[in-house]
């Protein structure tokens, strides 16, 4: 097959020869193929708890942004009842923001989710070839000559060292998976450090730069219907005692209680 | 003939079935030469879809290689044409 299929199975066999010619006494080359073995078996055990840390790191930021979605939302009421339509303008599109990056994190945690998953399987398959391949070992140390014995080890251990290869690079594509996660989680941390999710009432009056940024990043029609369903809700909150959170137009009531 | 999906398993595939995924194969390799990534998607993910329907999973404390490898179904349109061009998946 001179296929996609095809080269993948070139590559990979040329590796595993290479791994096999190494050693040239076939016991000496069933115990340094084991080891190898071993060892990769090993390494899928931490690339697996690697892969649960992350999750875990996105969890909990997850639950930060949870938290500060409902929050702003808080600030975002306590602003427009009391008159000032502006800062609740700010506090929804950073509840926005807030919110986009948690559905990318949603995302990202059942990705990592899943490819746990895929390599705790591949953990199990390997392990079950190379139990298979201990036992065989033995089979071939005890009886085979030793120019059998090459021929047996390369069969066993070509069905092993594919298997090795494969978890290998299920590993590999594994972690850079969660390295493009790692980074993007990074983002989300710098936005916080920029004070993005931050209280809003202790803002000023003015606008910063990430004021602007945030009202590009954030879509407008949202936050302008999240806004006018929140005039509404208050508006019709506090009809009964009309006039003192200035429902809707504030200013005209406001002035008016002033004076 | 014994296939692996690269990161997922091994099927078992009669002879016959052997030829379908030859086709399959050279379909997708027409369009990754041909620079079309959608249609090089389509037909790679008829290629898994035909190997995991029609072959048997291989037992796992079997210990054959396989005669071809098929990359691994999340592969993209990039690394299939690096694989095309004989880079590869897996880096030296």
């Amino acid at each position: 097959m001179p296929g996609l299929s095809g080269r993948m199975s070139v590559v990979i066999k040329s590796k595993i020869s290479k791994l096999l010619d190494r050693a040239e006494d076939p016991a000496e080359t069933l115990e340094y193929s084991y080891q190898k073995q071993i060892e990769l078996l090993q390494n899928v055990k931490k690339g697996i708890a690697d892969v649960v840390t992350s999750k875990k790191r996105l969890q909990l930021q997850e639950q930060k942004l949870r938290d500060q979605v409902v929050k702003l939302d808080t600030q975002a009421r306590q602003a427009l009842a009391a008159g000032n339509e502006d800062l609740a303008r700010t506090a929804l599109e950073r509840k926005n923001v807030a919110q986009t990056e948690l559905q990318s994190l949603d995302t990202q945690v059942a990705q990592l989710e899943q490819q746990q998953e895929q390599l705790t399987a591949s953990e199990q398959k390997l392990r079950a070839k190379i139990e298979q391949f201990r036992s065989r070992k033995e089979v071939i140390k005890a009886q085979y000559s030793a120019a059998e014995a090459q021929v047996k080890i390369s069969e066993a251990a070509s069905g092993v060292g594919e298997e090795m290869a494969d978890v290998g690079l299920a590993m590999q594509r594994a972690l850079d998976k969660t390295e493009n996660m790692k980074a993007r989680a990074d983002a989300v941390q710098e936005l916080e450090a920029a004070g993005t999710f931050e209280d809003l009432t202790q803002l000023g009056a003015g606008e910063d730069d990430i004021d602007r940024q945030l009202r590009q990043l954030s879509s407008s029609s949202e936050v302008d219907s999240e806004l006018a369903k929140m005039k509404a809700e208050l508006g019709a909150g506090s009809s009964p005692s009309a006039g003192e959170l200035g429902a809707g137009s504030g200013e005209s009531a406001e002035q008016g209680q002033a004076s | 003939m014994i296939v692996r999906i690269a990161t997922e398993g091994q099927y078992e595939l009669t002879e016959g079935d052997a030829e379908v995924l030859n086709e399959l194969d050279n379909h997708a390799v027409a369009a990754c030469e041909a620079g079309d990534e959608e249609q090089f998607k389509q037909a790679f993910k008829e290629l898994i879809e035909f190997v995991r329907k029609t072959g048997q999973p291989v037992a796992e404390d079997r210990l054959d290689a396989s005669d071809v490898i098929i990359p691994p179904p999340d592969v993209s349109f990039t690394e299939a044409q690096a694989e095309f061009s004989g880079e590869g998946l897996i880096p030296g």
